[in-house]
């Protein structure tokens, strides 16, 4: 049964040092307040797995947190570069970062078998590619009926998943609906799974067929409003485009950096403090 | 009457011409959404829109900043997951056309979009895959939009992450991959074709005020010309209308100066 606990608590719990880690979500419902969490308590030697790492790997990378990270593809949605991201691969700064690149068909299938407790996935995919010569888990398998070669990759199972939903009640089941991406498969994939929501309610009143995760299959629940944000939470608020756009020149000088995760980061208690310093400091902007 | 039009607007509208109406199309973010939201807003109303992140006939009012915009899930006929998306409809065969860019092309219409130089220690480490190699070779057929450089269309790739026809002639229906491949290649010089044979990419129609020397100087192979080579057809004021109408709503809807849409 989950536990409603603060976010503090779920990720001094359940995410140890040395862990394989997933947050999830597809653009949509990017799970940054549990990132934030895990930054501000110092994790570290992180194996970070992700489809798309978005700005929320970016932080965990430059911030030192990781020592791998899966992915499919790494760039800042619609701006351009990861600069942090790259700074790890290309320079090795702040550490060495190990990294297992895949395609989004790839993880997306990887998630799959993980959550139906299959050891590797089965997919048409990577044929004629440079993949399999600098990652030697990209391999193939013979369809034992046809012959056919097709891709096998091992599933994902992470130690750890963490996303954001739009709802959860009193008991903890969980209620997401808009761009699913991967969450369901990653909860269902890991060992442990915390679950950031924006509203606590009495009754989730979902439709048959709604995306739930019921209760039982995640450990920890915590109502953290505007968690995903600069993500988007359908229903609730908008991606905040702006900052993706001011996240490059943030991210593009280390010390630019060091200095923003410190001030938005390290030195704020919580999520709701780090929203309320950004809403303090756009209200000065808008007011200059 | 000719209107004054960019090089990257006739690259766009050229683009969204190959996207025929009904067509089930695979897109990706940048100059493939906005040709194939051009093609939809103008001879193709009817196309199917498909996006990686699950919204399937999408019809978004602006064109999207990330893969995942809530507009995309809105104005979708249905969303399903990422991992549906690839596995039933990709992979199931259900894709007519994927529409890709690359960050370097090379004769044969293979894609790198992983990393310049040595994979181990990279001097440009680019995105990645994404959801480009499974389009590259589940989609019936793949267009390719890119503009036009030596940097671009190189000679040799550093990695190859999506195929088009691997070495050319038969080496990509050997491999057995189940779509055809790139049909086009469009930039803002002119529009590539593979040979029939060779499968090598050939100029196939030049965009007016292109000549063959530019395209040759911004090219990294020797490119050759196809004997029936054409001229593009320029532009009509209703494209661009609909191009600029789209790009204007989209700057605004995304709060940016005009230069960024």
């Amino acid at each position: 049964m989950a536990q409603w606990t603060s976010l503090s608590e779920a990720i001094a719990e359940n995410v140890c040092d040395g862990d394989s880690v997933a947050l999830e979500g597809f653009t949509h419902l990017i799970p940054f307040a549990a990132g934030h969490e895990i930054i501000r308590q110092r994790k570290r030697d992180l194996s970070l797995v992700r489809m798309t790492p978005d700005l929320i790997y970016d932080q965990l990378i430059g911030a030192g947190c990781a020592r791998k990270l899966t992915f499919s593809w790494g760039g800042n949605p619609g701006v351009g570069s990861l600069h942090r991201f790259r700074d790890a691969v290309e320079n090795e700064w702040p550490a060495p970062l190990e990294i297992e690149e895949r395609s989004h068909s790839d993880l997306a299938n990887a998630y799959v078998a993980g959550a139906a407790n299959l050891p590797f996935s089965v997919f048409r995919g990577y044929a004629g590619s440079d993949f399999a010569r600098v990652n030697d888990r990209i391999r193939s398998i013979a369809c034992p009926f046809t012959g056919e070669m097709l891709a096998a990759t091992p599933s994902v199972r992470p130690d750890v998943a963490v996303i954001h939903a739009q709802k959860a009640d009193w008991k903890g089941n969980v209620l997401l609906w808009g761009i699913l991406g991967v969450q369901k498969e990653a909860v269902l994939a890991a060992k442990r799974a915390i679950v950031t929501v924006e509203e606590r309610v009495q009754s989730l009143d979902a439709p048959p067929n709604a995306c739930i995760l019921p209760s039982w299959v995640v450990s920890a629940v915590c109502e953290v409003p505007r968690g995903a944000t600069p993500s988007y939470a359908h229903g609730y608020y908008d991606r905040d485009n702006v900052f993706y756009r001011a996240w490059d020149k943030i991210s593009r000088d280390r010390e630019t950096f060091n200095a923003w995760v410190k001030k938005n980061i390290l030195d704020t208690d919580s999520f709701a403090d780090y929203c309320k310093l950004k809403n303090d400091a756009s209200a000065q902007v808008a007011t200059a | 009457m000719s209107v004054p039009y960019s090089p990257e607007e006739m690259m766009t509208i050229a683009a969204a011409r190959m996207l025929r109406n009904g067509a089930v199309c695979f897109v990706g973010i940048g100059l493939p959404s906005t040709a194939a939201n051009l093609a939809r807003l103008t001879h193709a109303p009817d196309a199917v829109l498909v996006f990686e992140s699950g919204p399937i006939g999408a019809k978004p009012p602006v064109l999207p900043l990330s893969i995942g915009d809530g507009n995309l899930a809105e104005t979708a006929d249905t969303v399903v997951s990422t991992p549906e998306i690839f596995r039933y409809w990709l992979q199931g065969g259900r894709v007519d056309v994927g529409f890709l860019g690359a960050a370097q092309l090379d004769r044969f219409a293979n894609i790198n979009t992983t990393v310049i130089g040595p994979y181990q220690k990279p001097k440009v480490r680019l995105p990645g895959a994404g959801g480009a190699p499974e389009i590259s070779s589940s989609a019936k057929e793949v267009l390719i939009i890119v503009k036009h450089s030596k940097r671009t269309l190189v000679d040799k790739l550093d990695f190859v992450t999506s195929v088009g026809f691997l070495t050319g002639g038969e080496a990509r229906e050997k491999l057995g991959l189940p779509g055809r491949g790139p049909v086009a290649v469009i930039t803002d010089l002119c529009i590539l074709r593979p040979h029939p044979k060779s499968r090598e990419l050939e100029v196939a129609s030049i965009h007016a005020g292109v000549d063959r020397k530019e395209i040759a100087e911004s090219t990294g192979w020797d490119i050759k010309v196809s004997e029936n080579c054409e001229a593009t057809e320029t532009p009509s004021m209703a494209e661009l209308d609909a191009l600029r109408d789209l790009k204007a709503r989209t700057a605004i809807a995304h709060g940016m100066q005009g230069e960024e849409a």
